[in-house]
Formats: structure tokens, sequence, C-alpha cells
């Protein structure tokens, strides 16, 4: 079984009104490439749960600041003044969770639970709307599982059966984000013969994993940001 | 030469982390406290983004495409250091496994209540991890300015913005002082040379228990 195809072939599940989860946590781990062709293809209404969304004029940021998405599940968005500028003046509605409740939520829905309970800001505002419980003495909120129709999702390397491995700091999202969707795609930096990753170091089984997409090469977005160099 | 404000801040912080320990930096200030981190004291440093065992911020000529801390910026990997993805990294701070988080704030109460992360109709980038980091380090120490740029307290009675979580900071460390939190009471342990306890009583918004003969300096 082959499951590589090209990037505008595997966002082409993605239709009109449907939620999209996509990995990554600043650069590492972001599928630029297939966002890129998702921009390309002009699928709108999306809802999007990503942990932030990236900066100005990149990755999710474009299909942001192109009306392609309705609203926002996510954590951050400190790093990207135009889309918390487009959040205040109500063009994009947006929704954050602390950034372990968000991925526990993404795990849950993952792993075929409904939700979780969990203290986490039960002292604070986002308490408010939400099921309260209280589990042998301590009161905790419902969180809900996330699902999405599909996860578009960025692995070092991969194969063409879907087996992936995640470098350093861009595994983040990935993981989870690959069990949480109806369909899984993964962009590759690397594909590699099948049966050649170390079986005990794959992070993501390819089970998980319906499309596989090699990526050419690396697109400006995937550099060095040199504003961020701070040392 | 005199450390600008920040760093003194980061300096004295420093003394706060023991031998062994795994801490949770912050952005801003927090992140500075890397620079002073004493080399016999052997600290994983966790960051949210799943790394434990991360090094300092590195120049362009070492940066990784693939390697940054939560706020961006381009950071080293430590001997022994490991990755991991979002859920076990916040595994590592729910299930109370980090001995210290160092947060910044926009207020902190008598209390220990801790408001970081929104200014209603001003300023609301979301809660990134500083929620879950505030509410289960088995220790919080906020690291920040003693007052608010145009004078107001960050040091209160009570908090008016949005909390981040309820009676979590035991310990302040700001340019002017170090004031512990112990049973609803702000408790001045130490002030910096450059100041007086009557500066530091002014410029704080809560009142502060102390006595003057075992007030520190640093």
């Amino acid at each position: 079984m082959n499951k590589t195809i090209s990037a505008a072939e595997a966002v082409s599940k993605i239709q009109n009104h449907q939620t999209i989860m996509v990995g990554g946590f600043g650069v590492p781990g972001t599928p630029f490439i297939l966002i890129d062709a998702l921009l390309s293809q002009g699928t709108c209404h999306l809802t999007l749960i990503k942990n932030e969304a990236n900066i100005s004029g990149m990755g999710v940021s474009k299909l942001v600041e192109k009306g392609r998405i309705d609203r926002i599940i996510t954590s951050h968005l400190g790093l990207n003044k135009t889309v918390l500028d487009m959040m205040n003046r109500k063009e994009v509605a947006v929704e954050f969770n602390p950034q372990g409740i968000l991925a526990e939520r993404i795990r849950c829905g993952g792993a075929g639970l409904l939700g979780f309970v969990t203290d986490i800001g039960i002292d604070t505002i986002l308490r408010e709307n939400k099921q309260v419980i209280t589990i042998n003495g301590v009161t905790g909120i419902l969180e809900t599982a996330l699902r999405a129709d599909v996860a578009l999702i960025h692995a070092a390397r991969g194969d063409s059966l879907g087996n992936l491995c995640y470098e350093k700091s861009a595994r983040n999202f990935n993981p989870s984000m690959a069990t949480a969707a109806k369909i899984v795609v993964a962009e590759v930096e690397e594909l590699v013969p099948d049966g050649t990753l170390a079986p005990d170091s794959i992070h993501t089984p390819g089970a998980f994993v319906d499309h596989v997409v090699r990526i050419d090469e690396l697109t400006a977005e995937y550099s060095i940001l040199e504003d961020y160099v701070v040392g | 030469m005199s450390l600008d404000r920040k760093n003194k801040i980061a300096k004295r912080a420093e003394q706060e982390i023991s031998d062994g320990q795994v801490i949770n930096l912050g952005i801003g200030i927090p992140t500075l406290i890397l620079s002073y981190l004493d080399a016999q004291k052997a600290v994983t440093v966790h960051s949210e983004n799943g790394i434990l065992g991360m090094g300092a911020h590195c120049g362009l000529e070492e940066a990784d495409r693939n390697l940054i801390d939560a706020g961006g910026g381009y950071v080293r990997l430590e001997n022994g250091g490991a990755y991991c993805d979002s859920v076990l990294s916040f595994s590592l701070v729910r299930g109370g496994r980090l001995d210290i988080a160092f947060l910044g704030a926009l207020q902190i109460s008598a209390a220990g209540d801790l408001a970081n992360w929104m200014i209603p109709g001003k300023y609301s980038p979301g809660i990134g991890g500083g929620m879950e980091l505030a509410q289960k380090a088995r220790r919080v120490v906020v690291t920040t300015f003693h007052n608010h740029k145009g004078g107001d307290p960050k040091i209160v009675a009570e908090c008016t913005m949005p909390l981040t979580a309820k009676s979590c900071v035991t310990r302040i460390i700001t340019e002017l002082a170090v004031i512990d939190i112990v049973e609803g009471q702000l408790h001045l342990k130490e002030i910096a040379v450059e100041t007086s306890i009557d500066e530091v009583v002014s410029k704080t918004g809560g009142p502060l228990v102390f006595n003057e003969n075992t007030v520190k300096r640093f």
C-alpha cells in the first residue's frame, strides 16, 4: 500500500465549513506546503484548531488573513498582531484554551473519549459556561474532546506506509493531531524506503495516517526567522 | 557596571534554584535567569513546546530551524536533554513534576493570586501554558518589575484583572524587593541596595509585613 499523493490531491479532501487541525508550534512542525496548497484551493468557512496562528503573513495566518477561517480554537496568538487585530474587530472568532488543555482535548478526541475533567482554570473566567463536576471532593471543569475532519501535520521523515518520525521541537502537536481526525495528511521532508525506519523509533505508526505528501523542496517559510535570533 | 532592572531581577531569581530541580522559565525576564545559572547546579529546564533540558539562546550560526523555546527564540539542547510532544510536556506540568515556574505578572495579590494573561478590552493574546504552570508547579516565583509603566503597583491587596490562578504565588522578586506570600500577607524579606524600605512601601499596593532589622539587601 502506497499512501503518497500530491499536496493538491491531499487538500482536495478538505471542503468548505469543515474543521481542520494543523500541527506546529511556531515554525517547527507547521506544514507550510500543505497550508499553501489549501490556500490555493480556496476552501473557506473553516474552523481551525492550532496551537497558535504562526506570525503575520506566514502559515495559517495567510488563511486567516484571506478570510478562509471563521473560527480558531487555539492557545495563544501573542506573536501574531494581525490575527489579534482581526479577532478584536470580530472578523474571526477565537476560543482560547490553556495550552496543555488544548493538547489533552485533542488527545482525548484521538483516543475515542468524549472529554475529561480538570481543575485547571476552575478559579478563573474559563469556568464560565462550562459544566462543573466534583470528583472525590475536587471540583473540576468538564473539557470536551476535539476532533477534526482533516488533520494536516508535518514530520521530518516518513515512509509510504505513513510511519512518521518528528524532529526536535517540531514534534509538539503533530502526534496527537495524527490521532484525532477522520483524514490525516502528513507532509514529510524525507520519504524513506518502507522498512528502514527503526520500529522502536517511529513516533506515529502508519495506521494513523491516510496520506503522505513528500516535500520536494522546503520553501522559505521553513527557514530560520532571523528576527527571533536573540542569542 | 550595575545591571539593568531586568538582569538584576534575573540574577536574584537564580538563587531560588537548587541542584537537581526541574524548572520552567516564562517569556521575558524569566528567560534571562539562564544567563546567571550556576554551572555547579544540574538543572533541567522545561519548555512548553516539548523540551526537557533546554539550554540558552543561541546565535544565528548555531540556530536550528527545528529547535525553539516557547517564545520562538532559538535555543540549544543540553547534554542529556530530551524532546516530547505537547501532551507529555503538559503531563509533566499538571502531574506536579515541575519544581519551580518563574512567571511574569500583571498583578499579584496578598493572597498569592496571579493575573498575567489578560487586560479586558486592551490585551488578550491568549492563555498559553501560564495557567497550568501557575496552578500546578510545586513553587511559583514571580519575576517582574515592581510597578506598571506609569507607576501603578503590580503588587496589590486584591487582583482586579482576570486571574490566571488563585493562591499560587509564594515569592515575588522585583528590581526593588523580594516579597514572600505567607497566609494571605505580603512579607518583605529583602530590598535592593539602591532603594529604601520607605520607597518599597510607597510603591507597593498592599500592606507589607516586615522587621526593619531583618530585611536583607540584594
